[in-house]
């Protein structure tokens, strides 16, 4: 398939526009000048990229603990996620989220649900107004590898699979479940073969390569947009940092570790881009340029932002 | 006016409610096969005859049931979901407290949830897993509204106002006071049915009711309770104590100012619940009564509550865990005693 060279980048700037947020936000983290906890995207752009790249106006997607990725693919404001990074008001979820619940429906995203498959049966859901509505769009469900033992995925997945719904159920095997190796807790050579317990197409495919990741999950649409139901497509990638917080990764081995260095997909994707002629140097390096500065607006305006009042608390509960 | 079983006007409720808005709908087992009963107890019985697409039946799934429930009601439909004894609640309390009560509060606000849950309970002869009450498991969860009806009017008045809120609403049902018919009639009913003015009108969720008056204790209680404690009222009556008998309709919101203004008048105050007393809803109305209203209480509060045990099975073991008439009429006693 032959792209657009502007579109190319684009993919090239949101992963990177990841990248460089959650590296960010790790150091903000790390000074202590941000609250909270935070579980990092880095190394998996391609999938949430990927994958969001193939959406549009009314689509929407659901995400889990680990959702700045997502967020910023589906194209939440950085300046409004770093505004709920920090808990200020103006933040997407007006602070009461945080980095596991950032979300905006408007926006297509649905506030992040940090139980593990918890989000399933509620993509599930949306599939189902979508359908009742007769509105022509999708749900992409995120879920961590975890998610596929979890009761809730199957429930969740079988109801989109017995009402034919447009959901795109999104695994992304980074191999770790927190600590534990997902294939020690399956006996499955690969977990998209949980699909024909449900009836539906299971596609595994190299979750680090862009461009796989937007041609697969465009397949996936175009056959729940036909009515034809949802697929269980799982995304193959690695989680380069810790799982959550101060995490040292000492039970990813160092041979596995430094493969998957440099087999990440943002690195990949430059020299994928340079080594064909799609993008020079140059244009790579002004867009990461206009990520960085993105990025320090936004840190600048949420460390100016007020706090919220405390009784603000009490607020957005009840109508 | 017609007068209808709580199952009845349950089912003429979501009949109207689904002509009256496009976006309702029902989903939950067994409520709309062919041939079958119209979900545990018949309220939806027959309604997949004109509303095909809107009667959708899940599979045995309570997890998914309320999971795709909260997604549809956060795309704008206002799915009404039920289960088929309020005991599975428990295989679905990840989506109940992580997810429905607090997706409006996570996201600032901006979304809103219009999701009504249907939920039968009380002991009726099943043993311990088809049984329990679980009121006071769902007072604790702020973001979810608890509504209790003892009659049909009510029944059919809290729906109506359940589907046009935008928050959650669960709504307790008492298997012993539906009125199902048929195969799915009930060994030991009370009646509970009510006339219903043919208008529209809604019984606002957190608006309580007296329903006898007195003047020597408030005796407080829902659903099944609630009709034995105007039972008791009847005994005590007869003794000469005059019980005012309040019905709370709902316990989130809870209808504090009716609560009160009955305590000022009688200085006295007896809990009735069908559930375990340790941690039990009568023990939050207790201690609030018992912080905020001591200048007019001449008594302690009582709670009339079940033991610390599972719902037994066999009759004369399972009437001794549920309290009735005459261990209220007893409480009341020792209070006017003590006093």
């Amino acid at each position: 398939m032959s792209y657009d060279k502007k579109f190319l980048i684009s993919l090239y700037q949101r992963m990177s526009l990841i990248r460089k947020f959650e590296e960010r936000v790790k150091f903000l983290f790390l000074e202590g000048v941000m609250p909270g906890t935070i579980h990092q995207y880095n190394g998996q752009e391609g999938v949430a990229v990927g994958v969001c790249s193939t959406l549009g106006e009314g689509d929407v997607i659901t995400s889990t603990h680990r959702p700045h990725g997502h967020a910023v693919a589906r194209g939440l404001s950085i300046e409004s996620l770093m505004h709920e990074l920090f808990g200020k008001v103006t933040g997407c979820c007006k602070g009461k989220g945080g980095s596991m619940h950032m979300g905006d429906l408007e926006k297509g995203m649905v506030p992040a649900v940090a139980i593990v498959a918890g989000a399933i049966p509620m993509a599930t859901g949306m599939a189902l107004a979508m359908k009742m509505k007769k509105q022509p769009n999708v749900v992409i469900c995120f879920m961590g590898d975890g998610a596929v033992n979890e009761g809730a995925f199957h429930e969740g997945v079988n109801m989109g699979a017995i009402w034919q719904l447009p959901v795109v159920y999104v695994i992304e095997n980074n191999l770790y479940s927190a600590s534990t190796p997902i294939f020690d807790m399956v006996r499955l050579k690969k977990l998209s073969d949980r699909a024909a317990g449900y009836g539906i197409p299971g596609v595994t495919i190299d979750g680090n390569d862009v461009l796989a990741v937007h041609e697969a999950t465009q397949a996936a649409i175009a056959r729940a947009r036909n009515g034809e139901g949802p697929t269980l497509l799982e995304c193959m990638t690695y989680r380069i940092t810790g799982h959550s917080r101060r995490d040292p990764c000492n039970y990813q081995p160092e041979g596995e570790r430094k493969h998957a260095l440099e087999n990440e997909p943002i690195r990949r994707f430059h020299k994928y881009l340079l080594g064909e002629g799609l993008a020079t140097e140059a244009e790579l390096a002004k867009a990461d340029e206009e990520n960085d500065v993105e990025i320090e607006a936004a840190v600048k305006s949420a460390m100016a932002a007020a706090d919220p009042a405390p009784e603000a608390a009490l607020e957005d509960l009840y109508v | 006016m017609a007068r209808l079983s709580i199952a009845e006007a349950l089912r003429e409720g979501l009949r109207d409610e689904m002509i009256r808005d496009e976006r309702v709908f029902c989903l939950g087992e067994d409520i709309g096969i062919r041939g079958g009963w119209g979900g545990a107890f018949t309220v939806t019985l027959g309604l997949e005859n004109n509303f095909r697409n809107r009667i959708i039946d899940t599979p045995i799934a309570e997890a998914g049931i309320f999971g795709v429930a909260l997604g549809a009601a956060v795309m704008g439909l206002r799915p009404v979901a039920d289960v088929q004894y309020g005991d599975f609640l428990f295989c679905a309390m990840d989506q109940l407290v992580n997810q429905i009560a607090k997706m409006r509060y996570m996201s600032g606000g901006k979304l809103t949830v219009p999701l009504v849950m249907r939920a039968p309970v009380g002991s009726t002869g099943r043993g311990a897993q088809h049984a329990q009450n679980l009121e006071s498991f769902f007072i604790s969860v702020p973001g979810i509204k608890v509504a209790c009806p003892a009659t049909a009017y009510d029944a059919l008045g809290i729906l109506r106002a359940a589907i046009r809120d935008d928050n959650p609403v669960l709504i307790f049902e008492h298997k012993i006071l539906y009125g199902s018919k048929g195969a799915r009639a009930e060994a030991d009913a009370v009646d509970a049915s009510s006339e219903i003015p043919s208008e529209d009108y809604i019984v606002p969720i957190g608006k309580g009711i007296v329903r006898r008056e007195g003047t020597d204790v408030t005796i407080v209680g829902t659903l099944l309770m609630m009709h034995r404690a105007l039972q008791a009222a009847e005994t005590l009556a007869a003794e000469g104590i005059s019980a005012e008998v309040i019905d709370p309709r709902s316990l989130v919101p809870f209808d504090w100012d009716l609560v009160n203004a009955s305590v000022m008048k009688t200085g006295r105050a007896v809990i009735v619940e069908e559930g375990p007393k340790r941690g039990g809803w009568s023990a939050e109305i207790a201690a609030t009564l018992a912080e905020t209203m001591s200048d007019y209480l001449t008594a302690p509060v009582t709670r009339v509550a079940s033991p610390d045990i599972p719902v037994p099975f066999a009759p004369p073991m399972e009437n001794f865990y549920r309290p009735d008439a005459n261990r209220i009429v007893e409480a009341v006693r020792k209070l006017l005693v003590a006093a």
